[in-house]
C-alpha cells in the first residue's frame, strides 16, 4: 500500500497547479445562479480553456479525443481544480461524464466524429432524458415511445429531472421502441436535438427555490434514425455500459470541498462560542474522521480502478451511500454552528444544506443503492 | 499512488486466515468459552496455541530481522490483527506484537506480555492470570511489573474470553523507557485492526444466516428490511478498512484516532445488526453472535474511547491538521 504519488504524478500536479494559478485570475465573475444563458457561457468558456490547455476529456480514451489519463491523474485533476477554486464541470456534466463516454464506447465512427469534439471544446451542451414521471428508481418502466417513420423516429412522452434542459443542444434520450418486448429489451438510446419542433421545457423549482432541472414534454418530435447509438432495442445495455465505467472519481472535488467546509465550521464555532458545547465539538470531530476516511476510500477505489482497468459500479454504490449521508450530517452540523443564523436562506451553508437533501435521492436513492450492494456484492437473493 | 494490498500482503492475509481457520476454528472458540466457564477465573489462554502463533511469526512482526523478527511493518501487523479479530482470537495480542522486543520470551510465545492503560477509569487489566509480565502505561510514563506484583480486584468480564481485573494502587514498578505517545498510537491502531476484523466476521455471519434462514416462504435475505441492514454493514466495513489501512501507512496520530473511531463503530454496529438479523437465535448464548459484540465493546473501550477520539479529531480540526 503506497499513498505517495509517483514523480510522474507529482509533475502532472505541478504543471496543473501552475496553469491554474495563471488562468484562474483571468476568469470573468461567476454568473448569478438563475442566469442560465450566463451559466452556460461561463461553463463552456471554462471547458474551452481546458481544451486549449490539453486538459479536456482527461479521462476519455485517446481514440475518442481524450487524454487517456490514468484514474490517479484524474483524481489529481479533480482535487487540484477544487482546491484552486476552479469552475465546476457545470453545464458540461452530461456531455463529459455520460453522453460523451456512451458515444465513445458504443457510437459509430461518424457519430463519434459528430458529437465528441464539440463536447470537448465546450461548443455543445448535453442533457439527460432518462427519468419519467412513472419511471424513477424503476427506470426500465419508462414509457416515452418512439415509432419508426422512414428515416425518423417519432417520439412522444415526457421526461423529468432534466438538468440544463433550457440551455442544452442535445439530449441523450431513452425511449421505448418495442412495447411488446420484455422491459429492458425494448429500449433505445437516441441523441435528440433540443431545437427540434415538439419539445417543451418546463423548469421545475427545487425546494431550495432554484430551477436546477426541468420537465421535458415531447410531442411527436422527429429524431433521425441515424441519431440512434447502438442497435434498436439495445439502449438499456448501451446506457449501463457507461454507468459501469465509474472509476471512483465521482465525488473527488466534493469531498475536498467538504473538508474545507468542516474546517470553516470549526473556526466559526470557535469564534461564536459554540465550540464549548462538547456535543457539537465531538460531532465535528467525528465528521473529520468521516471525511478523512471517505478521502482514503476514494484513493482505494481509484487505485483499484487503476490496477484493474475499471471499478465495478457497485464500489461506487458503497461510496455514495456513505458520502451522501455524511454530506447531510455536515450541513446539519453547520446549522447547529450557525444557530438562528441557519434560518437565513441567503447563507451559503443554508443553501448547501437545502441542496444536500437531494444527495440521498439523485442518481439512485440510498434504498436502491442498498439493494445493489446487497444483491451484487453480498449475493443476497433478489426480492421485494 | 497504489493504495491496494501488494501481492505479498495478499498472500500474508490468506496465510493467516488459513492458519487461524485451522488452529482456532469456531468449535475451538466455543470450547474455549465452555472451558473458561467451567474453570471460573484463572488462565484462559491455550499456551500451546500461543506458541504456535509465535512460531508462525505473529508476535515478531515488528521486530527487525537482526532481532529474530520478520522485519515487516505496521501495514502487515494490521492485516494480521484484522484476521485475528475476524477469528475472535482471544488474548493480549496487541501487547504480544508491541512488546515482543521488550519482554523476554514474548516473541517466541514462551511468556505472555500484558499491556494496561492506566489513564482509563477504572483501570482494567485483561488476562491477568495469563500474563507473565505487564507494562502499565500512564499518561506520559510506563512501568513494568512481574505477574503477582500488582494488587488487583476481581471483575467479572462481560466478554467470556477476556478475563479482567481492576488495578488497585500499589507499588510503582520498574520504569519502562518507551515513547508513550507512540505506544498508545500503535495500540490504538492494532486494536482498530482487530475491530475491523470483528466487523467483517459479523457481516459474514449475518449474510450467511440471511441466505439460509427462511420465513414467509423465502430466505429472509430477500427482504429489503434485512438486505439493507446487511448493505450498511458492508459500508461500515469498507469505510473502516480504508481508514485503518491508510493509518497503517501514514502513522499519523490523528488519522489513527479517526481509524479507531470508525473501526469501533463498524465492530459494535455490525455485531448489533448481526444479532438483529439472527432474531431470537442471536439472543442465545449458543449462537456466537454475542461473543463478537462483547469483544467489540471491550476493544472500543481500549486505548481510545469515543469521547477521547472525537476530542482529538476536533482539536486537530482547529489546528488545521487535515489528513487530506
Amino acid at each position: 500500500m503506497d499513498l505517495t504519488y509517483t514523480a510522474e504524478e507529482e509533475s502532472f500536479r505541478a504543471r496543473l497547479r501552475a496553469w491554474l494559478s495563471e488562468v484562474l485570475p483571468k476568469l470573468p465573475p461567476k454568473p448569478a445562479a438563475a442566469d442560465w444563458p450566463g451559466r452556460r457561457a461561463y461553463d463552456t468558456a471554462w471547458q474551452r480553456m481546458l481544451y486549449d490547455a490539453g486538459y479536456a476529456g482527461l479521462h476519455w480514451p485517446a481514440d475518442a479525443g481524450g487524454r487517456g489519463a490514468t484514474p490517479t491523474q484524474h483524481l489529481i485533476f479533480l482535487e487540484e481544480t477544487e482546491r484552486a477554486g476552479a469552475p465546476y464541470v457545470g453545464a458540461n456534466f452530461v456531455g463529459l461524464l455520460h453522453a460523451g463516454p456512451t458515444v465513445a464506447a458504443e457510437g459509430t465512427a461518424e457519430q463519434r466524429a459528430r458529437w465528441l469534439p464539440p463536447i470537448l471544446r465546450g461548443e455543445e451542451i448535453w442533457c439527460q432524458g432518462f427519468s419519467e414521471p412513472a419511471a424513477g428508481s424503476d427506470l426500465a418502466a419508462l414509457r416515452t415511445k418512439a415509432v419508426r417513420d422512414g428515416d425518423f423516429y417519432v417520439v412522444s412522452g415526457s421526461k423529468l429531472w432534466t438538468s440544463h434542459a433550457e440551455v442544452a443542444d442535445w439530449c441523450e434520450l431513452l425511449v421505448r421502441t418495442n412495447p411488446g418486448a420484455p422491459r429492458h429489451r425494448g429500449i433505445s438510446w437516441l441523441a435528440m436535438p433540443m431545437d427540434a419542433p415538439g419539445i417543451t421545457v418546463r423548469p421545475l423549482r427545487t425546494l431550495a427555490g432554484s430551477t436546477e432541472f426541468a420537465e421535458v414534454f415531447l410531442d411527436e418530435v422527429r429524431v433521425p434514425v441515424a441519431n440512434r447509438v447502438g442497435a434498436e432495442n439495445d439502449g438499456w445495455r448501451v446506457t449501463m455500459v457507461t454507468l459501469s465505467f465509474e472509476r471512483g472519481t465521482a465525488f473527488v472535488g466534493e469531498v475536498v470541498a467538504c473538508h474545507r467546509v468542516l474546517a470553516a465550521l470549526a473556526r466559526t464555532a470557535r469564534g461564536n462560542g459554540r465550540w464549548d458545547d462538547a456535543v457539537l465539538r465531538r460531532r465535528l470531530g467525528r465528521l473529520a474522521a468521516e471525511f478523512a476516511a471517505l478521502w482514503r476510500l476514494t484513493q482505494w477505489n481509484v487505485s483499484a480502478a487503476q490496477a484493474g482497468g475499471g471499478v465495478p459500479g457497485v464500489g461506487g454504490s458503497v461510496f455514495k451511500l456513505r458520502y451522501s449521508h455524511a454530506r447531510q450530517e455536515l450541513y446539519d452540523a453547520a446549522a447547529e454552528v450557525l444557530g438562528a443564523g441557519a434560518l437565513d436562506a441567503d447563507h451559503e451553508w443554508v443553501a448547501d444544506r437545502l441542496s444536500s437533501l437531494s444527495y440521498t435521492i439523485a442518481a439512485g436513492t440510498s434504498q436502491i443503492q442498498r439493494n445493489i450492494v446487497a444483491e451484487r456484492i453480498l449475493g443476497l437473493p433478489k426480492g421485494r | 499512488m497504489d493504495f491496494q494490498l501488494s501481492e505479498d500482503q495478499r498472500a500474508l492475509r490468506t496465510g493467516v486466515r488459513e492458519l487461524l481457520a485451522g488452529r482456532f476454528p469456531t468449535e475451538r472458540l466455543r470450547a474455549a468459552v465452555a472451558a473458561y466457564e467451567a474453570a471460573g477465573d484463572g488462565p484462559v489462554l491455550d499456551r500451546g496455541l500461543w506458541r504456535e502463533l509465535a512460531g508462525a511469526g505473529f508476535f515478531s512482526l515488528l521486530l527487525p530481522e537482526a532481532a529474530g523478527g520478520t522485519g515487516l511493518g505496521p501495514q502487515e501487523a494490521v492485516l494480521v490483527m484484522e484476521e485475528a479479530g475476524r477469528a475472535l482470537l482471544p488474548g493480549p495480542l496487541v501487547a504480544g506484537v508491541l512488546l515482543a522486543g521488550a519482554v523476554d520470551g514474548a516473541a517466541t510465545g514462551e511468556r505472555i506480555a500484558g499491556l494496561c492503560d492506566a489513564t482509563a477509569a477504572p483501570v482494567l487489566w485483561d488476562h491477568p492470570a495469563d500474563c507473565d509480565e505487564v507494562i502499565v502505561v500512564g499518561a506520559d510514563a510506563a512501568h513494568r511489573y512481574a505477574a503477582g506484583e500488582l494488587r488487583t480486584a476481581a471483575v467479572r468480564s462481560v466478554d467470556p474470553l477476556t478475563p479482567l481485573a481492576r488495578l488497585l494502587d500499589g507499588p510503582s514498578g520498574a520504569p519502562y523507557a518507551v515513547d508513550v505517545g507512540r505506544l498508545r498510537r500503535d495500540a490504538a491502531l492494532l486494536t482498530a485492526a482487530q475491530q475491523l476484523g470483528g466487523a467483517v466476521r459479523a457481516l459474514e455471519a449475518a449474510v450467511a444466516y440471511a441466505r439460509q434462514r427462511e420465513q414467509f416462504g423465502a430466505p429472509i435475505g430477500s427482504f429489503q428490511a434485512v438486505k439493507h441492514l446487511c448493505a450498511e454493514m458492508l459500508v461500515r466495513v469498507e469505510v473502516a478498512r480504508s481508514a485503518v489501512y491508510a493509518a497503517s501507512v501514514t502513522g499519523d496520530p490523528v488519522e489513527v484516532a479517526g481509524a479507531k473511531l470508525l473501526a469501533d463503530e463498524a465492530a459494535t454496529g455490525n455485531a448489533r445488526d448481526c444479532l438483529q438479523v439472527h432474531g431470537g437465535t442471536g439472543f442465545t448464548w449458543e449462537a456466537d453472535v454475542h461473543l463478537a459484540l462483547k469483544r467489540a465493546w471491550l476493544r472500543a473501550a481500549a486505548w481510545q474511547t469515543v469521547a477521547d477520539g472525537t476530542e482529538t479529531l476536533a482539536e486537530a480540526l482547529t489546528d488545521g491538521h487535515i489528513v487530506l
